[in-house]
């Protein structure tokens, strides 16, 4: 890269190099992060709503910051050349949303299986009919079974934050699956707000592909790929058992992501008020609102705990769990109408009768702090006026 | 490095398989053409070997000749995708990328051009190879994106006209009547033309044939490979019958293909000028290292 930049280390680049503030919208927040990334190629296809990330990708590779970049005739066609370009070792980006994301879907969730390192932004979106352009997270409850590394952005700050260490997640030995980085469409990639920035002379080292724990396929790699070698047709018993202990690895390095998530974001959740009785607890935009609706409690002097969830892959249980060990009511406010988040946490905890299912939007609506606060008077046992209605 | 990194210290070779150590000392790694090639086929350690295909299958003979063809194994990655094809292909002594279906043109898309990032001075041969069904169905966006978008590997399209593997179904490169799985009463079009359709979206090489001549095939598969390297995407239609799907006895499976060597799959070549000059740079400088 001719832009003589410094490059430095994740921890450096996340915790110690100077930010400045700046005011940008939530897709330049990950076109900025991938610029400070050292990112060897980005593969884009166009959607609605998030194009822009790709877009502005773009401009960052004709700058000089990316070494390649082309637009690709559609996603299967994107994540499916992420696949190539990742066994030949470069670190790469792409992003998708909604119905993208879904047709891009069978390679996608093959990833992991294929130990590609990757990041991947999901600018969430409706997925159709009826057709709709609007935010609405229920593509991301696709992904949630795949393997993937799943990281979900309240703001732009997060997404900025996010998807730089995402891209040193994906890479560490004992990971090496993709790492999606989701955040609302339009609420958070169309919308301006701050972001402390790191100057752009500041970028993370580049990949060392001799560093992977699988080697590229690039005939350069020891050990030698040129023993003869497909297991699967040995016989169903070696394919059954193949494939049973590459997934129990698999989702073991999902796993072990949590230490790095612990490193680098300061943990898979942010509890406010933990002595509360009555708990929201939300993950991406939802967080923002339900951050609205803590402070709304406060201003009336009652007594309401926040759990924002940062990450939904690996999915802190153990970390619910405690944080909602006393707790008598637990508040999902969800931007979809299956309520996967709600899912997950009943999933994980013992008393999954405190759980509220919702409020949930879908379709592209707000999600009003007015419809939070309804459930937390109604979880404290207070009237409210649409309950008098 | 390529050479280097498979070749074991000498006293680590007594623990590694006898296959291993027999590729690096009699396989065609690093050796002209003319000590190996189809031409010394049986006489070398080869890189295909054994294979599960059915008795009689031409689409095995085939795959033996492209992988005996390779001007730079060590440095060659190929890439397919379900069907019969993969079961030799994932056999050879070469490494081989199996992704999701009909995504062998996008990633080798993905893959090629990384390698120009990472080895700007060493030439990596991408090779894709996968059937009718993967290259002209269910790929088909892909495989026609990467020649529009002048990606520089080597497509290659094993075409039995059928889905062989999954038993016998109609595909896009079924003859118009044929009467398979899901065409009972007979397709009802004819075969895509996928020569025509390489020439349009700007493949520099094109070559359709029946492989009954090595020699000639064998040619067709290196002119392919070496004119991928520079000028862009080059694309091999092969007639690889499925003796099984259309009940060709083993012993008729060579005159079966001679005899569509007269017609369907009469040899076509289509170069470009830019093509044509390479090759006469190439093929003058050393003739045994084409032909």
């Amino acid at each position: 890269m001719s832009l003589n930049k410094t490059l430095v280390d994740m921890d450096y680049l996340l915790n110690e190099a100077p930010r400045e503030k700046h005011f940008i919208t939530g897709a330049q927040a990950m076109a900025e992060a991938v610029k400070r990334a050292s990112v060897d190629m980005a593969i884009a296809y166009p959607i609605t709503p998030q194009s822009e990330v790709m877009h502005l990708v773009g401009d960052i590779y004709a700058q000089g910051h990316i070494k390649e970049y082309y637009r690709a005739e559609e996603e299967l066609g994107t994540m499916s050349a992420i696949a190539g370009a990742a066994r030949a070792g470069v670190r790469l980006f792409t992003a998708t949303s909604g119905p993208g994301l879904l047709r891009g879907l069978e390679a996608i969730v093959s990833w992991p299986g294929h130990r590609v390192p990757c990041v991947l932004g999901i600018l969430t979106r409706v997925v159709n009919a009826p057709l709709s352009i609007q935010p609405d997270n229920i593509e991301m409850a696709y992904m949630l079974h795949c393997g993937a590394v799943m990281l979900h952005a309240e703001n732009q700050q997060d997404t900025f934050d996010y998807t730089l260490a995402a891209f040193a997640i994906t890479e560490k030995v004992d990971v090496y699956i993709p790492v999606a980085v989701a955040t609302e469409g339009f609420f958070v990639t169309h919308a301006k707000g701050y972001v402390n920035m790191m100057d752009e002379k500041y970028a993370y080292k580049e990949v060392d592909p001799y560093e992977a724990p699988v080697p590229a396929m690039d005939n350069e790699v020891p050990p030698a790929r040129i023993q003869r070698d497909a297991p699967v047709q040995k016989s169903n018993f070696m394919s059954y058992l193949i494939h049973s202990v590459w997934q129990q690895e698999i989702w073991d390095s999902n796993r072990r992501a949590m230490k790095y998530i612990y490193q680098y974001l300061g943990g898979p959740i942010e509890v406010i008020n933990p002595d509360a009785d009555v708990f929201i607890l939300a993950s991406g935009c939802a967080a923002a609102q339900a951050r609205e609706a803590n402070r709304y409690a406060e201003e009336e002097g009652l007594s309401v705990g926040l759990i924002k969830v940062k990450a939904i892959r690996p999915f802190p249980k153990q970390e619910i769990r405690d944080a909602l060990k006393n707790a008598k009511s637990v508040i999902i406010p969800e931007h979809n109408i299956i309520g996967w988040l709600a899912s997950e946490v009943k999933s994980s905890i013992d008393n999954s009768g405190i759980v509220v299912d919702g409020p949930r939007v879908y379709g592209g609506m707000t999600l009003p702090v007015e419809l939070i606060m309804t459930e937390i008077y109604t979880a404290l046992g207070m009237e409210t006026e649409t309950l008098q209605a | 490095m390529s050479l280097r990194y498979m070749i074991p210290a000498s006293k680590f070779k007594r623990y590694l398989p006898k296959d291993y150590v027999e590729l690096v000392d009699y396989g065609p790694f690093g050796k002209k053409y003319s000590e190996v090639g189809v031409k010394n086929m049986g006489a070398y350690k080869e890189l295909v070997e054994e294979h599960p295909m059915c008795s009689g299958c031409w689409m095995a003979y085939y795959i033996k000749i492209i992988f005996a063809s390779l001007p730079n194994p060590e440095n060659t990655v190929t890439i397919g995708t379900a069907g019969c094809g993969r079961l030799a292909i994932s056999q050879a002594a070469v490494p081989f990328v199996y992704g999701n279906y009909g995504d062998q043109n996008a990633m080798a898309s993905g893959m090629t051009r990384a390698f120009r990032l990472r080895f700007p001075d060493i030439q990596k041969d991408v090779i894709t190879i996968a059937g009718d069904g993967g290259m002209m169905d269910i790929g088909f966006s892909m495989t026609m994106h990467a020649w529009f978008r002048r990606e520089k590997f080597t497509t290659i399209m094993l075409d039995n006209e059928t889905y062989g593997n999954t038993g016998g179904q109609e595909s896009g490169m079924s003859m118009e009547g044929a009467v398979l799985k899901m065409s009972p009463k007979g397709k009802n079009f004819g075969k895509l033309p996928a020569m025509q359709l390489a020439i349009t979206a700007g493949c520099v090489y094109v070559v359709k044939m029946s492989p009954t001549n090595i020699n000639k095939a064998s040619k067709a598969i290196r002119r392919a490979i070496f004119a991928a390297r520079n000028l862009g995407p080059t694309f091999i239609h092969a007639y690889t019958s499925c003796n099984i799907e259309y009940s060709i006895p083993t012993p008729d499976v060579f005159a079966d293909a001679k005899e569509k060597e007269k017609g369907r799959f009469a040899f076509e070549e289509y170069m470009t000028p830019e093509a044509k000059e390479l090759f006469a740079q190439i093929e003058s400088k050393t003739k045994r290292e084409v032909s």
